[in-house]
């Protein structure tokens, strides 16, 4: 089983700071699949993308994480974007003074030199970002911008689409990706992440609410509660939950496995 | 402190002996100028660091080097080393001081010269010193800078920059003062006189560098006077050597809307003491302070500037940036004085800066003085480390942590870096700053 899972986290927990946030969590992803996590504020889903992704400050302190059947948390964050392993940040970072080109060709290049592909120009590169930031409306004018700076919710977001257009990786992490945009917005988003679907390439789409599904539609959905998968099932979870919220589900008794310590 | 008294006694021999041969066939004023700046020297002496001017940087190091006026040392700078040492990109008049003396073989003049005169001091003293009089000596505060005096006591060559009324450059002038630091320790003393006339509008660059990997003490005075309406950049560049002493002085006059920009960029020296003092002096003048001063290892980064705001509906901007790792130590202090009806002064002050390392220090003091009410004036400083939040998102990106924190380092210094008024010399000054973060701090 799990053989040709490109991500198989088994009975994970980590820890932020002091505090025990993921409690054992279970998790296959094929490639090619597209799994949603949802689950109330505080459950932990931010911790998992973090983790995934290799912030400093969150420490695994038991089970692994297999991406591609090797051990992820030993990779450093970089080491982990260049074998293809992105996330979109919820909380996009502005960096001021460090122009937002400059650094989406550096980071191309960082991720094609790992892959042993030429370093593009100056021009190849210019015609690639235009071409993706077509695709997510982007304006031209944020390009020249420090990262970030300034701008709005629903422009960082794009940013971050925008970013994993030009790197391609193959898995996609998305942490609350939805939150702060408005419909049009969403819309924009939803459909740059759909032109990365394919059979090669998988997705974790971290959300709270079923609205991005509508868009994103998942294979699976997994709802988190307390550190912990208690359910899981497929798209038409995602409705339920929305009608229902999620106090049935954290009532529910978890499976044996997933409740032991 | 008796070894600065010591080093101050063996000084001032030396500014009777030498100063008495520069002074032969000198006229009145610049004998009196002489004269004055010697005994300013001998009443102050080297400072000791009981002084509040001096509290953080403490010069016994350099007083303890056995530092001799530099000897002129044409020979030992070649066309080859200016082509290495000037920045490639400027295309502009270039101006090489060895040990302080011009050197003319190796210097240019690009562009038209009535809009622009360098002209040598020691040449000047010479031939016309008339030119000389009332402008030599006559911004920078002898009482209160001993390194000044001394430098004053033993003036010899430099730099007469006159830029006439009306005239408006687009090049700017290069002028570098190189110390040939082999073996034996200089003292270099680069003397730059500017004056900008009458609503021109000019960019200069003084850049101090050193060759060769042995100590030398550069004690340079900068005299500014802008004219009415006069706009003048003025770009003063360090990257010495890791065995230099670096003491420099600048001193500015503005009229009447004028509009003076410095620049002031710290990249090398194992000392570094920058006094800057710029006086608003008539109404609607306009200064911008920028500084960047980057160190490492154990070097010490002194800055301390004052804005004069003597006349009303004067604006000054101050910002300066820090980037300390090793054991590094940096200084600030930036004194803002409004004086009594100098109404409607707009004057903010800025001070920033990133500590890379457990053993990097910054001592940061913001000094205002106003004796004016319908004023504004704000001033902030920061100390901070990268942002870890910065670092992680570079390197979920690609980037290794060596190229994330130097991406952030360049980040952080854009603001001064980008303000530069010469295309080419932010990205220049930018990869500059990373390499003497590396390592210390080789020689040109």
């Amino acid at each position: 089983m799990g053989a040709d899972a490109m991500l198989e986290i088994r009975d994970l927990h980590a820890r932020a700071g002091d505090a025990e946030v993921l409690r054992g969590i279970d998790l296959q992803l094929r490639p090619g699949e597209v799994h949603a996590v949802m689950g109330p504020n505080g459950s932990g889903k931010s911790t998992l993308a973090h983790v995934l992704a290799g912030k400093p400050g969150y420490e695994v302190t038991r089970g692994r994480i297999l991406y591609d059947g090797e051990d992820l948390a030993a990779l450093a964050p970089e080491e982990r974007a260049r074998r293809g392993v992105f996330l979109a940040f919820q909380y996009p970072v502005e960096i001021p003074g460090v122009a937002n080109n400059y650094f989406l060709k550096a980071s191309l290049n960082a991720i094609r030199a790992a892959r042993g592909e030429p370093e593009l120009d100056a021009m190849d590169f210019l015609g690639l970002v235009r071409e993706k930031m077509k695709l997510v409306h982007m304006p031209e004018t944020l390009m020249g911008r420090a990262i970030n700076e300034g701008f709005s919710g629903g422009e960082k977001k794009r940013n971050e689409i925008l970013q994993m257009l030009l790197l391609e990786p193959r898995l996609c992490i998305l942490d609350e990706t939805d939150s702060g945009l408005d419909i049009d917005a969403l819309r924009v988003v939803a459909s740059g992440v759909n032109a990365l679907r394919g059979p090669e390439r998988s997705m974790l789409v971290i959300t709270h609410y079923q609205r991005l599904l509508d868009y994103i539609v998942p294979d699976r959905v997994h709802v988190i509660s307390e550190g912990r998968i208690v359910h899981s099932g497929g798209k038409e979870l995602a409705l339920e939950l929305e009608e229902r919220g999620y106090a049935w589900l954290e009532k529910a008794p978890p499976g044996a496995e997933a409740a032991a310590p | 402190m008796k070894e600065l008294e010591l080093a101050r006694d063996r000084w001032l021999e030396r500014c009777e002996q030498l100063g008495a041969e520069l002074s032969e066939g000198e006229p009145g004023f610049l004998r009196r100028l002489r004269r004055e700046a010697t005994e300013r020297f001998a009443e102050r002496g080297f400072p000791s660091p009981r002084l509040e001017e001096w509290k953080y940087t403490n010069v016994a190091a350099l007083v303890h080097q056995p530092f001799e006026p530099a000897k002129p040392a044409r020979g030992a700078v070649g066309r080859a080393d200016v082509e290495r040492i000037a920045f490639p990109v400027f295309a502009c008049s270039l101006f090489v001081f060895v040990n302080g003396r011009q050197a003319p073989e190796l210097s240019t003049l690009v562009g038209d010269p009535r809009k622009l005169r360098v002209e040598s001091l020691a040449r000047l003293r010479r031939e016309s010193p008339g030119a000389l009089e009332g402008r030599l000596g006559a911004r920078v505060d002898l009482r209160e800078h001993p390194f000044a005096a001394l430098a004053t006591a033993l003036l010899d060559d430099g730099a007469v920059v006159t830029i006439p009324d009306g005239a408006q450059t687009s090049e700017p002038i290069h002028l570098v003062f190189v110390s040939a630091a082999n073996g034996a320790a200089p003292l270099v003393l680069p003397r730059v006189l500017v004056s900008a006339g009458r609503s021109s509008r000019a960019t200069l660059i003084v850049d101090c560098v050193s060759l060769g990997d042995g100590p030398c003490f550069t004690n340079a005075v900068c005299e500014v006077d802008c004219a009415p309406d006069a706009e003048l950049h003025l770009v003063l560049l360090q990257r010495e050597g890791a065995r230099s002493f670096h003491v420099a002085n600048v001193s500015a006059h503005q009229a009447r809307d004028s509009r003076l920009a410095t620049h002031t960029l710290s990249l090398g020296g194992s000392l570094v003491r920058n006094d800057l003092a710029v006086e608003l002096g008539a109404e609607g003048a306009e200064a911008t302070l920028h500084g960047l001063y980057v160190g490492t290892e154990r070097q010490v980064l002194d800055n301390h500037t004052l804005v004069d705001h003597a006349r009303p509906h004067g604006t000054s901007r101050e910002l300066y940036k820090g980037i300390l790792g090793g054991s590094a130590r940096g200084v600030f202090r930036g004194r803002i004085l409004v004086r009594e009806g100098a109404q409607k002064t707009d004057a903010r002050q800025s001070n920033a800066n990133v500590l890379l390392g457990d053993g990097a220090e910054i001592d940061t003091k913001p000094q205002l003085e106003i004796r004016a009410d319908d004023v504004k004036c704000s001033h902030g400083s920061s100390i901070g480390a990268l942002d870890q939040d910065a670092l992680f998102y570079l390197r979920s990106r690609g980037l290794d942590l060596a190229k994330a924190r130097d991406v952030l380092t360049q980040g952080f210094a854009a603001e001064i870096l980008r303000a530069l008024p010469v295309a080419g010399l932010g990205d220049c000054v930018a990869e500059l700053l990373l390499e003497r973060l590396r390592g210390p701090a080789v020689a040109a």
